[in-house]
């Protein structure tokens, strides 16, 4: 499989969680979330219970994925910063280091300028803290097993029950 | 390119339905979203044009129960099955895990399968897999109608590979889980040669 699987443990978690929750507080944000390039949900901080934070990761990743085809076609590498203004609400969208994809929702008590400030400070930290994660998943891959591995007794009845 | 998350105690592994245009990858997502529970299913996304087609991607997540302990989600996308919409049907393979074809059973369209299939395999090498390394399976779909290809011969020309085929009625739901299933099962065994 080409690249490498998001394996993410309680630790790495809870750092990227206060990382999230500091770019919440700091630029007066609605909700803060993180998106695999692939459109997987990786953490979420705010007000998310009134929104379907699985669909918006799926389409801010396809957001994401299609602007890539347009920078592409344009000869630039990547536009590593989206932002769509609302009429109540606005998202900024930013691209971390090739395969993170952090996502603001704001509205009038924020401002681009702040959001964008506190983003690039955030952004960095992020960067660092998966470049950590998927050095971890490639060591752990090449001694064979993670240490508490959930799928060493997986069975054809365990996928079987799935779908029952 | 799955997500395994142990804070949360979760999986996410990504799907993808390919084919030729009006093939039924839309038909197989709408037949799943309406037979699962309410608590199983997230919104089934369609990113259409105003006469149904798909234009973007379709979007099911589906969390189906647990694993040891860890809740299993496969997110099911598709891709648009229309030639000239090929730019973004590539973005859409895009960290995929397991694919599932599928194909029209009508004698008229078995280029616009082997068309698709072979778009496929160069789509995959682009994004650096290869389709005989990835979790696969066949649907041969449409089998209710008419003026039909044998399923012998469908699969001479398109299973190359032999991987797990299923006649389907996307419609009636005929073979849709069948399908799904078994690149279910491909994945997570891929991820337990892994971790």
């Amino acid at each position: 499989m080409t690249g490498s699987d998001l394996v993410m443990h309680e630790e790495e978690f809870r750092r990227v969680d206060a990382e999230l929750q500091k770019l919440h507080q700091q630029s007066n944000a609605k909700v803060v979330f993180l998106v695999d390039k692939n459109g997987q949900l990786i953490a979420s901080v705010g007000e998310t219970h009134e929104i379907d934070t699985t669909s918006l990761a799926s389409l801010t990743a396809g957001n994401i994925a299609a602007t890539g085809g347009i920078a592409k076609l344009l000869g630039e590498r990547e536009f590593t910063i989206l932002f769509h203004e609302g009429e109540k609400d606005n998202i900024h969208i930013s691209l971390i280091g090739q395969r993170i994809i952090l996502v603001v929702i704001f509205d009038k008590r924020s401002s681009l300028g702040l959001v964008r400030l506190r983003v690039k400070k955030a952004a960095e930290t992020l960067g660092k803290i998966f470049e950590e994660i998927t050095q971890k998943v490639e060591k752990e891959k090449g001694e064979g097993k993670l240490e508490e591995s959930i799928f060493a007794e997986i069975s054809d009845e365990d996928i079987d029950n799935l779908f029952r | 390119m799955s997500f395994i998350n142990y804070s949360s105690r979760e999986i996410n592994c990504k799907i993808v339905y390919y084919g030729p245009g009006l093939c039924g990858k839309t038909t197989n997502l709408q037949y799943i979203y309406r037979r699962t529970n309410p608590g199983q299913k997230g919104k089934l996304i369609s990113l259409a044009t105003e006469t149904e087609r798909t234009l973007f991607f379709d979007f099911l997540p589906l969390a189906l129960g647990d694993i040891r302990g860890f809740k299993i989600r496969f997110h099911l996308y598709t891709v648009p099955g229309q030639v000239f919409y090929a730019a973004s049907r590539k973005l859409i393979l895009k960290g995929v895990d397991g694919v599932i074809f599928v194909a029209d059973s009508q004698i008229e369209r078995m280029d616009s399968n082997m068309e698709s299939l072979e778009d496929l395999t160069i789509n995959l090498a682009e994004q650096g897999y290869e389709l005989e390394k990835l979790p696969f399976a066949m649907q041969y779909n449409k089998r209710d109608l008419p003026n039909l290809i044998p399923v012998a011969d469908l699969d001479n020309v398109l299973n190359l590979r032999k991987v797990p085929w299923f006649e389907a009625v996307a419609v009636t739901g005929k073979g849709v889980f069948e399908t799904l299933k078994a690149v279910a099962k491909q994945v997570l065994f891929e991820l337990k040669k892994h971790y």
